[in-house]
């Protein structure tokens, strides 16, 4: 007998996504496309500088996709700790020993940062390189359930290669921002002494401002998928994580613990509380709302709402006989 | 994991493999006999509850059939126990020479879970061992991998590593040992152990 499964994909989140990457991959192909003809058109030297962003674009992905670890760890002041270190060393470790077990993965490294602020992140280009990062705050706020929703959405970013899929998918803006960087300053001393040359060589002027042009065109699209992109992947994470462990509320709860809308949720007596509600609830409401249209284009994290309805949505499929 | 998985950010839960826990009777001979290690009748599952109602059924009636099945061998009747990372223990508890019952019961555990669709919330199944010093030892079956390591707590989280090497080396050739040490995770506290 075939056991039948409860843990179905979600068809609109998948194809949500890789229709993102392709319009990414379809921005880059056109923005490459772009440059070789403007060169071409121009018989232009210039491709020069484009090989350059190439060259260096590249190198700083690559760096980046290998010292992301060390980077982040740094940043965050976190120390790589072993078991034996503390109390809550050994706790987070249990927590992960168990997630990996479920989810038959290889056991990152793990770090605390000392900060108080609430928060966890997984690095490292591959399974084998990867860090789970938690701050103390989160710690001290979650609960073992909560915590170990953090964690399993944690490790469903490194089993989904996010540090990899995001760096491939940030290549285009590095080197479309390096371009616009390059034919500016190429604008203000090449083209000058250019100018003065009385050789003839006028193309080098337009060309440089037309680079410019289509790599600002080319930045400001490829960020908007990328953050888009980046929400999609923070999804498909939350949901990986839920279904680990089989606790979505566990993490829609560190969810609103952490994003600091616990507040929201009235704790005094309803009929206490109801002169404030003219004040309180309906202006958070709207104001949140108003934000969301515009500021969701730009965030690289979904709203909470967003997430937490997908949990919820989870939460009842499971239960489901 | 595949590349389109990856690339779509798809994760496809992990399905036990169940048959392998069979091969433990015949490593319990071996074990008696090299190690001086016998069985303590005691076996539990590990699984990482769902929440909502249908798993809270699956799990009453995983009880119910074990409670019977109890009564009518005259064994004790199944505990169930909560850890404080949250996972469920059922442990059952039968005669140090009924190892297959054992197994047989703990096998029911595993595939009822898995014909009701919660194969993958399963983490391990282990069973304990005494020797004549009453040092304690454990065959920990990890699901997902298929594999088993040893598990030789001693007093106040500490583990004996070398008695669990040692028992690697007797119980490889009837069973299918982890040979990634990294993931021979300590259950401290295993209730049954």
């Amino acid at each position: 007998m075939v056991a039948r499964t409860r843990y179905a994909p979600d068809r609109g989140l998948t194809v949500r996504m890789g229709l993102t990457m392709f319009l990414l991959g379809l921005v880059f192909v056109a923005f490459v496309a772009a440059i070789i003809g403007i060169s071409l058109l121009f018989h232009a030297s210039d491709g020069a500088i484009v090989f350059f962003a190439l060259v260096l674009g590249g190198g700083m992905a690559i760096g980046s996709l290998f010292y992301s670890d060390k980077i982040a760890l740094s940043t965050a002041q976190a120390q790589v700790v072993n078991p034996t270190d503390s109390g809550e060393a050994a706790m987070v470790h249990g927590i992960v020993d168990r997630v990996c077990a479920l989810a038959d993965m290889p056991k990152p490294r793990i770090a605390i940062s000392p900060t108080d602020l609430p928060n966890a992140f997984a690095t490292g280009r591959n399974n084998e390189h990867a860090v789970l990062c938690v701050t103390r705050g989160l710690i001290r706020r979650l609960t073992p359930e909560e915590l170990e929703g953090v964690i399993s959405h944690e490790m469903s970013h490194v089993a989904h290669k996010d540090v990899m899929v995001m760096t491939v998918a940030s290549f285009l803006a590095i080197i479309a921002g390096l371009l616009i960087r390059f034919s500016f300053y190429g604008e203000l001393f090449g083209g000058g002494r250019r100018g003065g040359n009385n050789n003839g060589n006028q193309g080098a002027l337009p060309i440089l401002l037309i680079i410019m042009a289509v790599s600002i065109v080319v930045y400001a699209i490829s960020f908007l998928l990328i953050r888009l992109l980046s929400r999609y992947r923070e999804l498909a994470a939350d949901r990986s994580g839920a279904l680990l462990t089989g606790q979505p509320s566990a993490l829609a709860s560190a969810l609103q613990k952490v994003s600091g809308s616990i507040g929201r949720i009235p704790t005094k007596d309803l009929r206490e509380a109801q002169p404030l509600n003219a004040f309180f609830f309906a202006p958070a409401l709207s104001a949140q709302q108003a934000q969301s249209k515009i500021g969701a284009l730009f965030s690289t994290h979904p709203s909470l709402e967003k997430r937490l309805a997908q949990l919820a949505k989870i939460s009842e499929q499971l239960g489901q006989r | 994991m595949g590349f389109l998985d990856t690339l779509l950010g798809r994760t496809k839960p992990v399905q036990p493999n169940l048959d392998v826990l069979f091969q433990l009777p015949s490593a319990a001979v071996t074990l008696e006999a090299a190690a001086g290690f016998t069985p303590t009748g005691t076996g539990s599952v590990c699984f990482r509850p769902v929440e909502g109602r249908a798993f809270a059924d699956v799990e009453k009636d995983v009880r119910e059939l074990l409670d019977l099945s109890g009564a009518k061998s005259g064994s004790l009747p199944v505990e169930v126990t909560k850890d404080s990372f949250g996972f469920t223990w059922l442990v059952s508890s039968h005669m140090s020479d009924e190892v297959e019952d054992l197994v047989t019961d703990l096998h029911a555990v595993n595939s009822a879970l898995v014909d009701n669709g919660f194969g993958p919330q399963l983490l391990c199944t282990l069973v304990a061992f005494r020797d004549d010093q009453q040092r304690r030892l454990a065959l920990v079956y990890l699901f997902k991998r298929g594999t088993f390591y040893p598990f030789a707590p001693l007093t106040g989280e500490r583990r004996d590593s070398a008695l669990e090497l040692q028992i690697k080396g007797a119980v490889s050739g009837d069973l299918k040992m982890e040979q990634d040490l990294s993931r021979w995770f300590p259950v401290w506290g295993a209730p049954g152990l």
